[in-house]
């Protein structure tokens, strides 16, 4: 276990240093300068020059790619062309907003799904598991955006219950956390209602049930028991779902999270923090395929990870 | 005698083998039309595909072209406002164009998006899958790894750099943009076929009528085109039918967050994009186009799980 461990977290080094070469590539062969930003003003060549000494742009291509990468191994990211500040400082503020963010809507989601993956299971083909499968296939298909669209329209155009824009008082995390919620809930309520009625169905609860139990300790102790193990190892996919969907949300809110500052700078060509932000979201999926290989393996014996 | 022949009669309908036949994709044909979800979502399907194709025929203006005094964004006539006009069922947007033709023409766009670089997908993904899965050795070392690289990028941050980096160049400008979104979403979609058609060749190529063929000589190809695909097709069709919907899902975001077709060619999400900022003020000119994404999306969803279903049923969750 533990070797297999330690492999996996070296395999990690090879696929993030591709993530980062593949980003740093299409950074580079993107035309235009993060410099001439307004075409009706192109900025001096002398300031250009300056500029390109300043980030490093005069040098060769593939010694910016060195450079940058063992300037990452010392965890400086560079500096943000578009707001002219350390790029770890301009993460270090939006990162907890966004973790804050991704935090909520998951714990939403799960005290969503759950309950209601299990009842739409016990109650098969009845009114409430038709409900919750209708709401599954709506959350998983209509885009987070649009969804945001009519959330807007009745609940802050319509009723006036929240702001439409912005961060910091309760009232405002609300329609946000609900949204980027909505997708992983119907997921998970989906996966949890497919991994209950699989369940169900073993030998080992007929047998439980032929032993005499009550139908309430058939379900909660052996049931429940099995069927939460598919659904702890997608959880982790779930995370980092929000994480990296949060930047619409973002985008859309106004919210100042990483993933907000992430759009602008595409648009900017603001690559160092490009950079630094894909690194940090492959970095997050990573963590979170590994973690559900680990849990698979400490939660169901029957399954072998180390091969 | 009458009881005799009604006994037949019951006999006869018993007999499970006197049912008229069905081949397999027959069986699946008639379990997908017994689902109404997923008949329904192929009817709007058909007619969204109608619609794109008699485009100028069915919008009564341009979708482009601005009117020369375009009076205030117009309201759709069901609000009963007085920024009204009859010749505007759904009203205007922010630039005066007529919202119905702006929609209808924009049908082309998600269309096109959700079918093109699906092919270009499949295409690419199961030549390579069935290659690597039949043959392993380099070939499938080098899908697994590259695989292994795309996966630790979230899908639409990845879609996201290409279409950002190569927006301002000659070939991001080809047919509105809709060119480099088409290569951009293959290059991002087309890993994971490859990895399930892999997957299905590779718990194919043990079963036993694999090695009948080769045992009577069957060639590599032979094998590969008569025996795996076939037999891999219905888990293929059924991502098909994801694959669609996430295409289209892909341009309407690229559109909305402003980096997707080039305006004034109008998109779902590009609609979404241009009327936002007015949303309060005239809140349909958003509202109908994420309608229409949300039914187009939803349709191609039931379809999806009513094919699902109907191909192999013990998928049926």
């Amino acid at each position: 276990m533990l070797k297999y461990t330690i492999r996996r977290l070296l395999l990690m080094i090879p696929t993030l240093f591709f993530v980062a070469l593949i980003t740093f590539a299409l950074a580079k062969a993107a035309p235009g300068s993060p410099f001439d930003k307004n075409p009706d003003k192109p900025p001096k060549q002398e300031i250009v020059d300056r500029w390109n000494k300043f980030y490093g742009l005069d040098k060769p291509v593939p010694e910016q790619f060195v450079m940058y990468m063992s300037n990452v191994l010392h965890l400086d990211f560079g500096t943000s062309i578009r707001r002219q500040r350390p790029v770890s400082e301009i993460l270090g503020q939006g990162f907890p907003v966004t973790a804050q963010l991704g935090a909520q809507a998951l714990i939403l989601a799960l005290a969503v799904a759950l309950p209601l993956g299990v009842i739409s299971a016990l109650k098969q083909n009845t009114m409430v598991d038709y409900g919750s499968l209708f709401f599954a296939t709506v959350g998983t298909t209509i885009p987070s955006f649009v969804m945001a669209i009519f959330f807007i329209y009745i609940f802050a155009l319509g009723l006036h219950l929240f702001p439409i824009t912005g961060w910091g008082t309760p009232q405002h995390m609300v329609m946000p956390t609900v949204i980027l919620a909505l997708g992983a809930a119907a997921f998970l309520a989906r996966i949890t209602r497919a991994s209950m009625l699989e369940a169900i169905r073993q030998d080992y609860v007929r047998t439980a049930r032929s032993k005499g139990l009550r139908e309430q300790v058939v379900i909660v102790g052996h049931v429940l028991k099995n069927a939460m193990i598919p659904v702890a190892t997608v959880v982790g996919p779930a995370a980092a779902g929000l994480i990296t969907g949060s930047f619409i949300i973002e985008t859309f809110f106004s919210v100042p999270g990483i993933g907000r500052e992430y759009v602008l700078s595409i648009t900017a060509l603001d690559y160092p923090v490009i950079m630094a932000t894909t690194l940090l979201y492959a970095f997050f999926i990573v963590v979170a395929n590994l973690s559900v290989d680990l849990v698979y393996g400490m939660l169901d014996p029957r399954i072998k990870v180390a091969k | 005698m009458a009881t005799a022949s009604a006994t037949q009669e019951r006999a006869a309908e018993l007999n499970v083998l006197s049912r008229k036949q069905r081949s397999l994709w027959g069986d699946a044909l008639y379990r997908l039309f017994r689902n109404k979800a997923a008949v329904a979502g192929l009817i709007v399907i058909a007619m969204a595909f109608l619609v794109a194709i008699f485009a100028p025929f069915l919008a009564p203006f341009s979708p482009i072209e601005i009117p020369k005094n375009p009076a205030s964004q117009m309201e759709p006539l069901w609000t009963g406002s007085k920024f009204t006009d009859p010749r505007y069922l759904l009203g205007t947007d922010f630039l005066g164009r007529d919202i119905v033709s702006r929609l209808i023409f924009a049908s082309r766009i998600s269309m096109v998006v959700g079918f093109v670089p699906t092919a270009i997908v499949f295409g690419l993904g199961v030549t390579v899958g069935v290659t690597a899965g039949f043959f392993g050795g380099w070939l499938d070392q080098l899908l697994m790894r590259f695989t292994d690289i795309v996966y630790a990028f979230p899908d639409f941050l990845f879609l996201l750099i290409i279409v950002a980096s190569f927006r301002a160049s000659p070939f991001g400008k080809l047919l509105d943009g809709l060119m480099l979104i088409f290569v951009a979403i293959a290059i991002v979609g087309w890993v994971g076929v490859a990895r399930l058609t892999r997957g299905q060749v590779l718990a194919l190529k043990e079963r036993e009528f694999v090695e009948a063929a080769r045992s009577v000589g069957a060639t590599p190809r032979r094998i590969m085109a008569k025996h795996l695909l076939p037999n891999a097709l219905a888990p293929l069709i059924v991502t098909a039918a994801f694959v669609v919907p996430n295409a289209m899902l892909g341009e309407a975001t690229l559109s909305f967050l402003g980096v997707g077709i080039i305006p004034p060619t109008p998109s779902w999400g590009q609609m979404i994009n241009e009327g936002f900022p007015l949303f309060s003020a005239n809140p349909w000119a958003v509202l109908l186009p994420a309608i229409c994404i949300s039914v187009v999306m939803l349709s191609f969803t039931f379809v999806g799980d009513g094919l699902r279903d109907a191909l192999d049923p013990r998928m049926k969750t």
